[in-house]
């Protein structure tokens, strides 16, 4: 018998709650601010057999929304080859050629059980601030193997049938710079699978096993169904994108991300075997990874797509083995962010072209991670290291947003008085960038300047960056924003690095400064199009130069501040030609 | 100081409520006028001067304000402009690099100041508060003046790493002074000296938009009070649930961000205290919104700082508020997988409900409301309406939901209605987790018209031990500001460790500024049964964000020892494990004086000469719940005697509010006059 409808919405919002109280519990107990203040985690719960997402929680990372299901494939596949899960068991890994992401990102899942079968997965990730490697905080730029990213844990038992296994904690803490936050960090996720637990069972109690699983059910179909009506609504046919990576940070050369997209009635295809094969570099990603970052892109059109595997049921991913999108270790895939952000363009790109109104434009497309590290006079070592933002992308609606996060996060910026008080560096500029947004009917978001001078005898710099060559795009006919840029000085001038946006150890000295200008977003439709009042407005506030006014617009500003409205008319006339 | 009336006065959009006390005979009375939009002082005075013949009986009047809420909202401040740091004018404007909704990049953000109202000047102050660069005060003025030319009315000084070393900033600050044509000059730090440089200047930029618009109101509101013959005190409630002075109020206008909310707030936790409930969750339900409060232990939960809108953050402490979209205007529909939905997307009060005939054909949780017998058609809350039209009502939902789903008309608002209770329940139980509470040790106290028909239902899904129903629900805020303490924050980063902090002279500074903001306090001259003084330091690990509260008390002569020791009390009470050997630090000490004002007797609620249930008794109404119709009996709350006792179901009614008694609870009078709601032992 089919479940009572009102029933069915009722239990969906209870599922939900119990992945956002995980969410919860963990941001609040979670040591390390990477998980406390960034939300760099996320929980759910899981089909007992497939794995597939059931139900998420909404404040975690987006970019794990998509990925978690690979998580608990892995570990069915893995009990499998031991007699299945037991009641009390938990399993942990962070393996992410079969779960996804990066080698940070440590993964529990356990299974819930009722009257003797496993009724779902639960399941917790979170992003661990040191897991060993080469470098602190794991994102380095020269790894051409995973074994120099960090620690690399198969799914193993964390409980075995309830008993908690010590050795296991002492491995991971014998391997990572800061045991402790570890420790911390792996305390709060199992008090969140604790808390999911007794939330669940005490929904089943109250709504019974049959009534839960059938409610489960319903809710992926009505995904599918949901998903498949966002799609009917598009052409059929088959339509390209292609985008590029600057290159591996090893070889200079560029590397494609190629999407064929095709609608048939209710079904997509994404086709993204014209992209490049795997690289020496750490921009390689897994086959999980590339189906999450499509899961973000489609979620960020379309909205109200609920987290639940039903979702991805019309599409069908076409993917080549051992290529960039789906690697196979031990190549590296520390940069993973890079490559994601350049997922998610190529569909907005694609999607673009068949769905016009609800398009966006491309993101300034990098997270720009860089750092400063040095002694101080006393010896003491300092490591500065933050990610940057940039521009959004223009809309159907309006314009992109000025200084946003990623796409596939929802990190905030540190303050700049508090990266001042931490380390010996003097912020020189912390300023939107004019002109780098893509001009459009709707104009992109602006990048941003950041420029930092050193304060200690001496510093080295890393910066892991992208978009310094092509730069993110606009749709529907509008244009592209600036590319990415960074400038480092030195005795005998400015330099900008051969890998243009990646580089390791660049040395500065005292009262020399490094550079970032990050990229603005893509614009959105036809900028001859846009009212040549809010032309002039732009150029008033400083988003836009005159120049780029006239070059990129066909509007001519006098130097009053006013429009010239008959040269204005002419020049466009000429550029519409 | 003359007069025995203490008088509260909360501003809405749609009602001024007063609250009248009259501190010699122990009377009560309330009343409501509509709000005078454009000039809110004037519906302010009416609403006083319908209880109260002369106004030199009053002794206080006690205000919470939504004039600065809205200016925010609407975005009718002041034009404003920024003087800052070179490098650095964009800062109001990059935020935090965040966006406004985590799925979608379709945000935008739009600051209150315009790029060429942000100006730079040369100077720079460094981490340590070293001056690396001096000010020239001569460059500061040519900005102001070019400023105040363009048509600026108030001005923000800003500068990087203000907190540390004020010195620029203040010269600057003398010197836009001496040339500014308004007294609104504001200067970031003395708004909040505190590190994180987004926070302080959009704070203070805030304030310094807010100050024009708030100082005029509350000009007229004193002019209007002088010429009705008032000679008492002003008091204006701010954010944090404290009054302050109105002088204090002109100075500090961004502090009253959340005046009107904190106030209801302030007197659900007065009244349950009295009442001997110790942790309750205060329920607000407007047009489109839920707002839930938690209150533990008698303390309402304070929040660092807020957004009142995105990218317009203020940062005081601020009563904390969480706002879902489940109000009485929220309408249900159907997704597109054909699933229902109830919110975010709301009629609001204008069109509003269906019931209300203005024009929405959507169905909202009033409609499902009013199907089920729950809402007497014929006499609304508010009294906008003469009556509520039921059968477009009961269309809309048959159109909207029953036919699709397949339900008869009373399951399908039966399903509205869950819904929204499901998700009030939902964040009630999301907010009390966040802090670390079980939910089921708390009670719910419905404010507000609409919270009172929700509040079994939430007893039951939430498992709350049961609901307080204040006597005057729809009038709580004004009762707020009644019983409200004075109450003045301040905050200093300090950002060192505390192996390198001289506790002892840490310690006299503390004092010292508890002595000048008891100043502050008691300058507005009112009385008060004591004065508390609270002193804390914002404490953390090196390599730690976030830091926790550390309470000391430097009247006894501060020591690193003690101060050590306070940390690790607080840090394992957070956090359970204690980090040996690793070095803590001193982010901000935090002073906060409270001038506690003479207790209020919620005893002069109880009812007087009450009345048995039987006797209150007025009717009969059919009403759905649970799947089944019942007869349920209607009475006249206000009317019930002490004591009196009646099951569920039952409709309560009275003016400013009604009381849905679900089937298997029970509804007590308790000797307050508070009706308390629980499950049928």
């Amino acid at each position: 018998m089919e479940i009572d409808p009102v029933t069915l919405a009722i239990l969906k919002g209870r599922f939900e709650q119990i992945a956002d109280e995980m969410d919860a519990t963990l941001f609040r107990s979670a040591f390390n601010p990477i998980i406390a203040e960034a939300h760099d985690a996320s929980h759910g719960l899981y089909d007992a057999d497939t794995g597939d997402t059931l139900v998420q929680g909404k404040s975690g990372l987006p970019i794990f929304v998509g990925v978690m299901a690979f998580a608990v494939k892995a570990v069915i596949r893995k009990a499998a080859t031991q007699g299945g899960v037991n009641e009390g068991d938990v399993w942990i890994f962070n393996d992410p050629y079969d779960g996804g992401t990066h080698l940070s990102d440590f993964r529990l899942v356990k299974p819930v059980f009722r009257e003797g079968e496993v009724f779902c997965y639960l399941a917790s990730v979170g992003h661990w601030h040191d897991v060993g490697g080469n470098v602190p905080g794991n994102y380095n730029p020269a790894a051409t193997e995973c074994f120099q990213e960090g620690m690399l844990i198969p799914p193993v038992k964390l409980y075995d049938k309830g008993e908690f296994r010590q050795d296991i904690v002492d491995i991971l803490s014998a391997n990572s710079r800061q045991p402790i936050s570890l420790y911390g960090d792996l305390n709060g996720q199992i008090n969140a699978m604790d808390l999911g637990e007794k939330r669940l069972n005490a929904l089943l109690d109250e709504y019974s096993v049959p009534t839960a699983r059938k409610a489960l059910v319903a809710l992926k179909a009505r995904a599918a169904t949901m998903m498949r009506a966002q799609i009917s609504d598009l052409p059929s046919g088959t339509i390209s994108a292609e985008d590029w990576l600057d290159n591996d940070g090893i070889d200079d050369v560029p590397l494609k991300i190629a999407l064929d997209m095709t609608i048939e009635g209710d079904k997509m295809i994404l086709d993204f075997t014209r992209s490049s094969p795997s690289c020496q570099g750490p921009v390689n990603i897994s086959r999980a990874t590339t189906i999450a970052a499509c899961y973000v892109a489609l979620k960020h059109i379309f909205g109200d797509v609920p987290a639940n595997a039903g979702v991805l049921e019309p599409v069908e991913f076409r993917i080549d083995e051992d290529s960039l999108l789906s690697v196979k270790a031990p190549k590296p895939v520390g940069g993973y962010t890079e490559t994601i952000l350049r997922l998610i363009d190529v569909v907005f790109q694609a999607m673009a072209q068949v769905a016009p109104k609800s398009a966006m434009a491309c993101a300034y497309g990098t997270i720009n991670a860089l750092s400063l590290a040095g002694h101080r006079a006393n010896g003491a070592r300092w490591v500065m290291f933050s990610f940057f933002g940039g521009g959004h992308g223009a809309h159907g609606a309006g314009d992109g947003l000025n200084h946003g996060n990623a796409p596939i996060s929802t990190a905030t910026i540190p303050p700049l008085e508090i990266l001042e008080s931490a380390y010996p560096v003097r912020f020189t500029k912390w300023a939107l960038r004019p002109d780098s947004g893509g001009a459009g009917l709707y104009r992109g978001g602006l990048g941003a300047i950041y420029e930092i001078s050193l304060l200690e005898k001496e510093a080295d710099v890393f910066l892991f960056g992208e978009r310094g060559k092509v730069p993110p795009r606009g749709v529907v006919g509008g244009g592209d924003a600036s590319t990415n840029k960074f400038f480092y000085e030195q005795a005998d001038g400015e330099h900008t690095p051969p890998m243009v946006s990646k580089m390791v150890g660049i040395h500065i000295e005292n009262g020399q400064h490094v550079r970032l200008e990050t990229p603005g977003g893509g614009g959105y439709g036809d900028a001859l199009l846009r009212d040549p009042e809010i032309v002039r407005a732009d150029v008033i506030e400083g988003y836009v130069s005159a120049e780029k006014a006239r070059e990129a617009y066909g509007v001519v500003i006098l130097p009053d501040g006013s429009v010239d409205d008959g040269a204005t008319t002419a020049l466009r006339r000429e550029r519409a030609a | 100081m003359s007069g025995n009336i203490v008088i509260g006065v909360d501003v809405g959009g749609t009602f001024t409520d007063v609250f009248v006390y009259n501190e010699a005979t122990g009377q009560v009375e309330t009343t409501k006028v509509p709000s005078t939009r454009g000039d809110q002082s004037k519906g302010f005075i009416e609403g006083i001067r319908r209880k109260v013949a002369d106004f030199g009986d009053i002794r206080t009047v006690v205000h919470g304000t939504t004039v600065g809420t809205n200016a925010l909202l609407e975005r009718k401040g002041a034009r404003t402009g920024i003087i800052t740091t070179e490098g650095f004018r964009d800062v109001l404007e990059m935020r935090r690099r965040d966006r406004p909704t985590t799925w979608g990049l379709r945000g935008s953000f739009d600051p209150i100041v315009d790029r060429p109202d942000r100006v730079e000047v040369e100077e720079r102050v460094l981490a340590d508060g070293t001056v690396l660069q001096d000010v020239d005060p001569e460059a500061v003025k040519a900005q102001a003046r070019a400023l105040a030319e363009a048509g600026c009315e108030a001005v923000c000084v800003f500068f990087i790493n203000g907190y540390a070393n004020d010195e620029n900033e203040r010269i600057a600050v003398e010197a836009v002074r001496s040339v500014w044509p308004t007294a609104y000059v504001t200067a970031a730090t003395e708004i909040l000296p505190e590190i994180r440089e987004f926070e302080r200047l959009s704070t203070a930029t805030l304030n310094a938009y807010l100050q024009p618009v708030v100082s005029s109101y509350l000009d007229r509101l004193e002019q209007g009070l002088d010429k009705k013959g008032f000679h008492g005190e002003l008091l204006i409630v701010q954010s944090n649930g404290g009054v302050m002075g109105v002088g204090t109020a002109k100075d500090f206008p961004v502090r009253t961000a959340l005046s009107g909310p904190a106030a209801g707030v302030i007197a659900a936790q007065a009244i349950a205290e009295a009442a001997g409930f110790s942790n309750i969750v205060t329920c607000d339900m407007g047009g489109t919104s839920f707002d839930v409060s938690l209150v533990a232990e008698g303390a309402a939960a304070l929040a660092p700082q807020t957004s009142i809108d995105f990218g317009m953050v203020v940062r005081t402490p601020m009563i904390e508020i969480t706002t879902i979209g489940a109000g009485g205007g929220s309408i249900a529909s159907l997704d597109a997988s054909g699933l229902l939905t109830v919110g975010p997307e709301s009629a609001g009060s204008d069109p509003g409900p269906v019931c209300y005939g203005l024009g929405n054909k959507r169905p909202t949780v009033t409609d499902a409301n009013l199907i089920l017998g729950r809402i007497n058609p014929d006499r609304p809350i508010g009294g906008k309406l003469d009556r509520l039209d039921i059968d477009t009502a009961r269309e809309a939902i048959r159109t909207n939901v029953s036919d699709p789903l397949g339900l008869t008309v009373e399951e399908a608002a039966e399903a509205i209605l869950r819904l929204a209770n499901a998700k009030m329940a939902g964040a009630i139980r999301l907010v009390s987790i966040e802090k670390g509470h079980d939910p089921s040790k708390f009670a719910a106290m419905p404010f507000g018209g609409g919270g009172s028909l929700h509040t079994g239902a939430l007893i039951k899904e939430v498992g709350l031990g049961s609901a307080l129903v204040p006597r005057f629900p729809g009038v709580t805020s004004a009762l707020g500001c009644v019983v409200a303490d004075m109450r003045h924050d301040r905050v200093q980063t300090v950002n060192r460790l505390l192996s390198d902090i001289d506790a002892a002279a840490l310690g006299s500074e503390l004092q010292s500024v508890a002595r000048t903001t008891e100043a502050v306090v008691t300058s507005a001259g009112a009385a008060f049964a004591r004065i508390d003084r609270v002193f804390e330091f914002d404490m953390l690990y090196i390599g730690q964000t976030h830091t926790v509260a550390v309470a000391v008390d430097p009247t006894v002569g501060l020591t690193t020892h003690a101060i050590q020791e306070a940390f690790n009390t607080a840090y394992s009470a957070a956090y359970g494990r204690l980090l040996d050997g690793i070095p803590v630090r001193v982010m901000n000490y935090r002073v906060t004086v409270i001038g506690r004002r003479p207790a209020f007797d919620m005893g002069v609620f109880a009812p007087k000469d009450g009345k048995s249930a039987d006797e209150c008794r007025t009717g009969s109404r059919t009403v759905w719940a649970e799947g089944a119709f019942h007869e349920a009996g209607l009475f006249d709350r206000l009317s019930l005697a002490v004591g009196e006792r009646i099951a569920g179901p039952a409709v309560l009614e009275q003016p400013d509010t009604t009381i849905f008694v679900d089937p298997g609870l029970v509804a007590t009078v308790d000797g307050f006059g508070n009706l308390v709601i629980r499950p049928e032992a």
